[in-house]
């Protein structure tokens, strides 16, 4: 399960929102061990493209070194799809080299009638997708 | 003297769980099958066809070695490379 503060949930959002139709990408760093999203890190989109995102290169090895200072690890990662629903596809799956993070998916479109900016996170190990719960708390 | 590696989170299952284990070589191609000597199967993990994996970044020194000479990149004692795979996806 993901327990996430509305704030971030709304950051999250907001940042899928202004850069559609491009997909917007980011990280929620926590504590090392806690499972606890706190510093919101939105990402440029290297790709910079409706249907694929990458981080880019240098930004990514700022941001781990960042993250080991600090002791943090990313507790989420998350990303838009802008005309398909929020679930991974194979692609998101096979490039999916974080087996301790929430991967959080934001649809822009409205495609499966389950409204605008469906927010939903999954676990991604080894190939394997699975779904799970999102609490949205005021506080931690 | 050796050259420092770190080594991803999804890579550690290979090196006990080390943040960072040494190696050596004179270029990376050398690094990765020396590592490969001490952690197998950590080698196919980063190469592929003699080439790095298109989704993996390797940086020496803090520069991404694409803009070097890639895995024919030179390097030497007290270098530090780093191993991170791209965080990538989309619906394509």
């Amino acid at each position: 399960m993901l327990t996430i503060t509305q704030a971030l949930v709304d950051r999250i959002v907001a940042h899928a929102r202004k850069d559609h139709p491009d997909e917007a990408c980011g990280v929620v760093a926590g504590p090392a061990g806690s499972d606890r999203p706190e510093r919101f890190i939105p990402m440029l989109n290297a790709a910079m493209s409706p249907t694929f995102y990458e981080f880019d290169s240098g930004d990514l090895l700022k941001l781990y070194r960042e993250m080991d200072d600090r002791d943090e690890e990313p507790v989420i990662v998350y990303h838009s799809h802008t005309a398909t629903e929020a679930y991974p596809s194979r692609t998101d799956i096979s490039y999916a080299n974080e087996p301790g993070a929430h991967y959080v998916l934001v649809s822009t479109a409205d495609t499966d009638g389950l409204g605008d900016f469906q927010f939903r996170s999954y676990r991604i190990v080894e190939g394997e997708v699975t779904e799970e719960e999102v609490t949205i708390v005021e506080a931690y | 003297m050796a050259i420092e590696v770190r080594i991803p989170t999804i890579l550690r299952t290979y090196t006990d769980g080390q943040k960072a284990v040494e190696a050596n070589g004179d270029t990376l191609a050398e690094l990765f099958a020396d590592l490969e000597t001490r952690h197998a199967g950590i080698q196919a993990r980063i190469v592929d066809g003699g080439e790095l994996r298109r989704f993996v970044n390797v940086y020496l020194n803090d520069e991404d070695v694409r803009f070097l000479d890639g895995i024919n990149t030179k390097v030497a004692d007290g270098d530090n490379v780093t191993i991170l795979p791209a965080v990538a996806g989309g619906m394509a």
